[in-house]
């Protein structure tokens, strides 16, 4: 990936000590939180790993994620919670009453036309929590994921179920 | 207040408790490593998420305090259960290439486990 000589820095000083500023507030955030209190100290702490923990794994991230509407990402991460509780009882349900010959499970191939790295990432992570189903591989060229289904009568409206409630409110958060 | 707020951590305690023992029950009675793959990643996400909020409200109503640290883990959590979950698949796939040939096929290539991204095709062990 990286050249044998890398084209002299352009950004900014600050570009360049803050690659992320979203991410920065969230560790130096997360470091007070997991302190439980706040006080000078803390914040140094936590300031001093918001900085060197973004430019140390810069590298891994050539693009930021750009999320375009925060309220729409707000409301999925509120759906996707009440799915989790929802995905909980139903294969809670499954697991203690279903007889194991009447499961229909398959494997299906989910389209995707996501192709931001980081929808594509939290798209399979909500299939994953979600009811019945687990997000298992990429497909090589990065178009399509492989999902388990532990119980899904008809896998194609299991498919465009997963295509419809999460890949298209991905699509708006995601441009 | 006190009562209720007993009652309240307790239930949260029971129900968590539930979902842990019947995702640790799946476990044990789902038939193949797919199938029970689905017991710990759904069934224990409430299992642990019970205990965390019950945590939480005992701190509010017997500390008078309010503690965040719950949130943290079960943010955590979100991020790294389907993340073990699509380590142990893909294990899963690489340990038993008898299954990669019953996969449906996404168009025109293979899943990332079987070729690589400009179309060689990863030894199969």
């Amino acid at each position: 990936m990286m050249s044998p000589h890398p084209p002299k820095d352009e950004r900014s000083l600050v570009q360049r000590w803050v690659p992320h500023p979203l991410l920065t507030v969230t560790l130096t955030l997360i470091w007070l939180l997991l302190a439980n209190g706040l006080s000078i100290g803390g914040l140094l702490v936590g300031v001093v790993l918001g900085l060197s923990i973004p430019r140390i794994t810069a590298s891994f991230w050539p693009d930021r994620p750009h999320i375009q509407n925060y309220g729409k990402a707000f409301a999925y991460v509120l759906l996707v919670i009440y799915d989790i509780i929802v995905a909980n009882i139903q294969v809670a349900m499954i697991i203690l009453f279903r007889p194991l010959k009447s499961l229909n499970t398959c494997w299906v191939c989910v389209p995707l036309d996501l192709t931001n790295p980081e929808a594509i990432t939290v798209f399979a992570g909500t299939i994953t929590m979600t009811p019945g189903t687990v997000s298992c591989d990429l497909s090589a060229d990065g178009r399509a994921l492989l999902v388990h289904c532990l119980d899904a009568a008809d896998p194609e409206a299991a498919v465009s179920d997963m295509k419809t409630r999460y890949e298209a409110r991905l699509k708006e958060i995601f441009p | 207040m006190d009562n209720i707020g007993e009652i309240l951590v307790s239930a949260l305690i029971v129900i968590g408790a539930t979902f842990a023992l019947v995702g640790s029950y799946g476990l044990v009675r789902l038939p193949e490593m797919m199938t029970r793959l689905h017991a710990p990643t759904k069934a224990t996400t409430l299992g642990v998420g019970g205990a965390l909020l019950a945590s939480m409200c005992h701190f509010i109503f017997f500390e008078g305090t309010l503690s965040i640290h719950e949130l943290l883990i079960s943010f955590f959590l979100f991020l790294t259960a389907p993340i073990t979950a699509h380590f142990m698949t893909k294990a899963y796939l690489h340990i038993r290439p008898d299954i990669g040939e019953h996969l449906p096929k996404p168009e025109g290539g293979d899943w990332s486990t079987y070729e690589t991204p400009n179309g060689d095709i990863r030894p199969r062990t």
